[in-house]
């Protein structure tokens, strides 16, 4: 029933985050090392401003792109609202990454619905053992742009050795899908976000 | 007094009878003499119109059926082809005033393309479909049509088959009344059709199947001959028939009626099961006879199948697997160990102290032009009511694109929405059901070029009263930003004359037609309202390009100390890029494109770009 061959990786935030490069430079990055990979992501509608998530999977013998709840090895939550409504999908003892900054859905803003970020990363730490939060807010600024951020929990994945993928083969499947121009600010991204697990 | 009718004219006539208030159509052998006959018959007050093409007209009559109206399109099978798609959306969103999409098919075929069967389209479509066997039948069971409809809140397809459409038979002519005036159309939700409203809807629709199939069992139209579903007779072997057929049965078993027992079904879809399966727990052999495809026939070998094969094959039809929606592993694993007792179920941690997800619907972009669009109308609208115009409300059709995101708070610029160029004839279809309301329609430019330019011919030609919007932002957005003919390449990146959408709109005979750039609040507030006080089909072209396919020159900034705290640029445009700090306005940096929508609605003025070296 459980293939242990197969790696499972569920990233979700909000439509405009950049989740759907994340997850091909995650697949991208597991090919290279000769493994196979499938994904599926949110494209559409709920890309504008939306709950969008993305499943990963790598290994051999993948079965289906999506991965059932209780199956992801690792969750990256781009948003902590946005990670505490996909936690079912973490597996007992798999690891989270969540980014702090909230993003405050429009909803909320109008008064519509509540919406508290810290209240969602308060039960995120507390239930998941293996839970590591990230100040990506900094990790942007301090790379110069905010379109970092999907590069920066590339990172972290690989720091957390949850999916068999080392910074290197994240670095070299970034050379291969950006611009020369962006590969030195996102290196320095793809290493904060290690150092955010690695410390 | 009693008139030999054609059948077309027997439905015309029996649609007059039920109150029908607009119909709509497009000319097809052998469905054509049923607008004919209205348009003759029409006491004053039914708008009768030939559509642009079946697509067009389908969408009349859901925008009129929106407001409360009864309404009729007629086409022809090849025509269902063209108007499928707002029908097979049309169940989807469901009618108010009954919905009757009368559909001609033509064995033979006499005078069509192919012999396609429309029975199969209502079941594709989950609609239910009325099947006629006579002229005088087809008179009843269009009045029972526009009940049924109104009853479950779906349109129904009344069928009919050349021999039912052009044979004649003498029918008592009702007294011609003119239709009561509809309610008009009362704003909600349900108007516009989103993905989590089309999931909650399949659910419905399949939910209603076997109920409407048990209705449909003791199915009976009044005065109609036969009276609806039926079975006949007391013999040992059985016939199955529906439409014309039952007539040429009847004939041919004459004298021998005695040996026979007859299933005639009207409603081939819902199937009436239970009625079938009493008509085969009687006989000792079935012959079935329809024109066209073995619809009738394989519904009940579907039937015998099913008696054996209920604890052998286990699916939607047994109530197994979800029949709505997506599958994966864990709803496989559920199922397979629910049937099977092999452990296949995928457990998940449950948390009980989880905090509520964040609602988060889909938004337009911070600095999309299309909300400035939306907001100029709309504040138009209310500087419109205050100096005393003379429509009730103003209503805003939608259509498909980034630009139906305009439903949500604080907009709610997007009333109805159906499918792709419907909002142009949906506005029309409630124009004629209503002339009170100020109607917008709202398209984008490649839905224009896609599905909109037939609509507004006929907007033009069947004279609508209508403001078309075309949110030109130079691009297919929700898509991923595909060229389209109104930029000038083409998918292998070749250069190409651009289609000009104002020569377009001019050509087709809109007299009134104006430009603006819609970041230019107060241009677009004012070029609304001149457009509004005109009448007959105006059209604005709003244009301004999306923001990702242009880079920007940085966002805005509020200065804090002069902000208020008023609010009001955020709860009047909803811009993702604004939020409340502190008791003031703030701006997220990473999201504003600086579109300066904001800065010429705050009332104080603290809003401005941010200096270059801020």
């Amino acid at each position: 029933m459980i293939n242990e061959n197969v790696k499972s990786c569920l990233l979700c935030g909000v439509g405009g985050q950049g989740t759907v490069l994340a997850s091909r430079i995650i697949a991208a990055a597991a090919m290279a090392k000769g493994l196979s990979a499938k994904t599926a992501e949110t494209i559409g509608m709920a890309q504008r401003g939306g709950s969008v998530v993305s499943h990963v999977r790598t290994g051999y013998n993948i079965a289906s792109p999506l991965i059932p709840k209780g199956r992801a090895d690792i969750l990256i939550g781009f948003e902590p609202g946005e990670a505490a409504s996909n936690l079912e999908y973490l597996k007992s003892g798999g690891t989270l990454i969540v980014c702090s900054k909230e993003i405050r859905p429009i909803t909320a803003s109008l008064g519509q619905s509540g919406y508290d970020g810290n209240h969602s990363l308060e039960f995120l730490t507390n239930s998941v053992d293996r839970c590591y939060v990230m100040d990506a807010e900094h990790i942007c600024s301090q790379c110069g742009s905010p379109k970092v951020l999907n590069v920066a929990v590339v990172g972290a994945l690989c720091a957390s050795n949850e999916m068999g993928i080392t910074l290197e083969d994240a670095e070299n499947a970034l050379s291969m899908k950006l611009k020369p121009s962006l590969i030195e600010m996102n290196l320095k991204a793809l290493h904060m976000g290690a150092a955010v697990i690695d410390k | 007094m009693k008139e030999l009718l054609m059948g077309n004219e027997a439905v015309a006539l029996g649609a007059i009878a039920a109150g029908v208030q607009v119909v709509s159509g497009y000319p097809g052998t052998p469905s054509s003499e049923v607008l004919e006959t209205i348009a003759k018959r029409n006491p004053g007050n039914i708008h009768v119109e030939w559509s642009v093409n079946e697509k067009a007209g389908a969408e009349v009559a859901a925008g009129a059926a929106y407001a409360g109206a009864r309404s009729l399109v007629t086409m022809k099978q090849v025509g269902l082809n063209v108007a499928s798609d707002p029908v097979m959306c049309v169940n989807y969103v469901g009618v108010k005033g009954g919905m009757v999409v009368y559909v001609a098919d033509d064995p033979g075929p006499i005078s069509s393309q192919t012999e396609q069967d429309t029975r199969h389209f209502a079941k594709y479509a989950h609609i239910p479909v009325f099947d006629c066997v006579s002229p005088l039948q087809a008179f009843h069971a269009v009045q029972e049509a526009f009940d049924f409809s109104e009853k479950h809140g779906t349109p129904v397809i009344l069928r009919s088959t050349t021999r039912v459409c052009h044979a004649c038979e003498d029918i008592e002519i009702p007294e011609i009344k003119s239709p009561a005036p509809c309610e008009g159309f009362i704003k909600d939700s349900r108007w516009v059709i989103f993905p989590k409203l089309s999931y909650n809807a399949k659910l419905r629709i399949a939910a209603r199947e076997p109920e409407i199939s048990e209705e449909f069992s003791h199915f009976t139209i009044k005065n109609g001959n036969p009276s609806g579903n039926s079975i006949e007779g007391t013999g040992s072997i059985g016939i199955a028939c529906g439409g014309v057929s039952y007539s040429y049965v009847q004939e041919a078993i004459t004298g021998n009626e005695d040996k026979f027992t007859i299933l005639n079904i009207t409603t081939p879809y819902p199937f009436p099961s239970s009625l079938a399966q009493e008509f085969m727990d009687e006989v000792d052999k079935v012959i079935v006879f329809e024109e066209l495809d073995p619809v009738i026939e394989d519904e009940l070998i579907y039937l015998t199948g099913f008696q054996y094969s209920e604890n052998f094959i286990r699916g939607k039809r047994s109530g197994s697997v979800i029949t709505g929606g997506e599958l994966d592993s864990a709803l496989v694993g559920a199922v397979i160990e629910a049937e099977t007792g092999i452990p296949a179920v995928i457990n998940h941690e449950e948390y009980s102290d989880k905090p509520d997800a964040p609602v988060r619907p889909p938004v337009l972009c911070a600095g999309c032009p299309h909300r400035a669009s939306f907001y100029a109308v709309k504040q138009a609208v209310a500087q419109l009511k205050k100096e005393g115009a003379s429509f009730t409300d103003a209503i805003y059709c939608g259509d498909i694109g980034c630009y139906t995101l305009g439903n949500a708070a604080p907009l709610f610029t997007t009333d109805t929405c159906l499918c792709m160029g419907a909002g142009i004839t949906v506005a029309q279809g409630l124009n004629h059901a209503d002339g009170s309301t100020l109607n917008f329609a709202f398209t984008g430019d490649s839905t224009f070029f896609a599905s909109g330019i037939t609509g507004t011919v006929n907007a033009v030609y069947n004279q609508a009263d209508m403001i078309l919007c075309v949110l030109d932002n130079s691009t297919t957005a929700m898509t991923g930003h595909q060229p389209h003919p109104g930029m000038g390449i083409t998918m292998m990146g070749g250069r190409t004359e651009p289609i000009d959408i104002a020569k377009v709109l001019e050509g087709i005979g809109v007299s009134s037609i104006r430009q603006v750039d819609p970041l230019d609040y107060e241009a677009s507030v004012n070029t609304v309202k001149a457009a509004a006080y005109e009448s007959g089909v105006r059209a604005i072209i709003f244009k301004s390009p999306c923001i990702a396919i242009v880079s920007n020159d940085g966002p805005s900034t509020v200065d804090s100390k002069r902000c208020v705290g008023c609010r009001k640029c955020i709860d009047q445009l909803g811009c993702p890029a604004l939020i409340m700090k502190d008791g003031k306005a703030f701006i997220d940096r990473s999201l504003c494109t600086g579109c300066q929508l904001c800065a010429q609605i705050c009332p104080v003025g603290c809003i401005r770009k941010e200096a270059a070296n801020d």
